[in-house]
């Protein structure tokens, strides 16, 4: 399982490696923003995308879109972990076809309950 | 600063003066001579009136640009708030963190303790110096550290675990901190704008803000229509058939 957390923040990168880590999920890469995301999805083999919203450069919701738009990466699951809390911008981001939505702060049961509920949607 | 026919008028009038002062008319050439300066006076009245005009035309709107009303009664306010609200969350942050810390380091002090204690003894077992009934108690010790060690070993990865997950400070204050770096920014703009008002007259380049980001929530300021909570995030994405 090959992740990729994009985010702005190294803390919050760091932070969500971690707790990646400590789920058994070993195999994580990192960008600043979805202009250094996106091309990296493009060339790696990556099964899951984690996004924050607001990112200087490409933000989260138009690197989902892009993702979206891509047919070689249009199936990939994307899980935003943002403290962008409006409703609109959930319902946007639902629209654009995110698969899960965790607003900061949050806490390491509810990243882990979001990323197994994405995959137990998957298999199913 | 003439017309042609402002020109031609004084010309005339010149004339004239030198005529009235040749044939030594003097109380008509002291007329034209009035006359003549009152050209320039009243320009120099319509510039001075028509720099009042435009003066207070552009202090009219720049007392009217919503953006100045906008920084004054919510945004400033908001920043102060803003900023109280990230002295809170480092502060919680490094509590939290403290706390965590002065939680683990007994742990991590007995273990050693422990074990430092049990490898004296195990070295008496190597070297044939312990009873039976010694080895007895050395065995018991052992299970009880291994017990101990698997009980510390978790404990003390939830208490780093705490310490991880309080740095999401940064990340959210951050945000928080941009976001008043940019609203300064913004006062700068119209401080100077204010400026070039008082010295020469600026034109208004007033550039709307789009739909922005709102970041972080903070407690105690209106940013629209936000959800509370993970919890209401989930509501409105199984609402919405997720």
């Amino acid at each position: 399982m090959k992740i990729l957390v994009v985010d702005d923040f190294s803390t919050m990168r760091r932070i969500i490696k971690n707790l990646l880590r400590d789920l058994g999920f070993t195999n994580t890469q990192e960008a600043d923003d979805g202009n250094t995301g996106l091309p990296m999805l493009q060339s790696g083999s990556f099964d899951f995308l984690i996004t924050d919203w607001n990112m200087p450069g490409m933000t989260g919701i138009d690197l989902l879109k892009a993702v979206r738009a891509d047919s070689r990466l249009a199936k990939l699951p994307v899980l935003m972990v943002t403290a962008e809390s409006k409703r609109e911008q959930i319902i946007e981001a639902a629209q654009a076809g995110v698969n899960g939505y965790v607003v900061k702060p949050f806490t390491a049961t509810t990243l882990e309950e979001k990323i197994s509920k994405i995959f137990e949607r998957i298999e199913a | 600063m003439f017309t042609a026919m402002e020109e031609s008028r004084r010309l005339v009038l010149a004339k004239q003066l030198v005529n009235q002062l040749e044939s030594g008319d003097s109380v008509n050439a002291e007329h034209t001579v009035d006359l003549l300066a009152g050209f320039s006076e009243n320009n120099l009245f319509q510039e001075v009136g028509r720099l009042t005009r435009e003066l207070h035309s552009a202090i009219n709107g720049f007392l009217l640009d919503s953006r100045i009303t906008e920084l004054a009664e919510r945004e400033i306010p908001d920043a102060s708030e803003r900023l109280s609200y990230v002295i809170t969350m480092t502060e919680r942050a490094a509590n939290t963190s403290l706390a965590a810390v002065e939680a683990a380091i007994p742990l991590a002090d007995e273990l050693g303790n422990k074990a430092s204690n049990l490898a004296s003894e195990w070295r008496r077992f190597q070297e044939r110096e312990l009873s039976v009934e010694e080895f007895r108690v050395l065995s018991r010790k052992l299970v009880g550290f291994l017990q101990i060690a698997g009980e510390h070993s978790g404990e003390l990865h939830g208490k780093l675990s705490e310490v991880l997950m309080a740095q999401d400070f940064q990340d959210l204050t951050g945000q928080i901190i941009r976001q008043v770096i940019s609203l300064i920014q913004d006062v700068e703009d119209k401080l100077v704008r204010l400026v070039r008002i008082s010295g020469g007259l600026a034109g208004s380049d007033d550039t709307k803000s789009s739909a922005k980001l709102e970041g972080p929530v903070v407690p105690g300021i209106d940013q629209g229509d936000q959800v509370g909570d993970q919890d209401d995030v989930d509501d409105l994405l199984s609402s919405l058939g997720f």
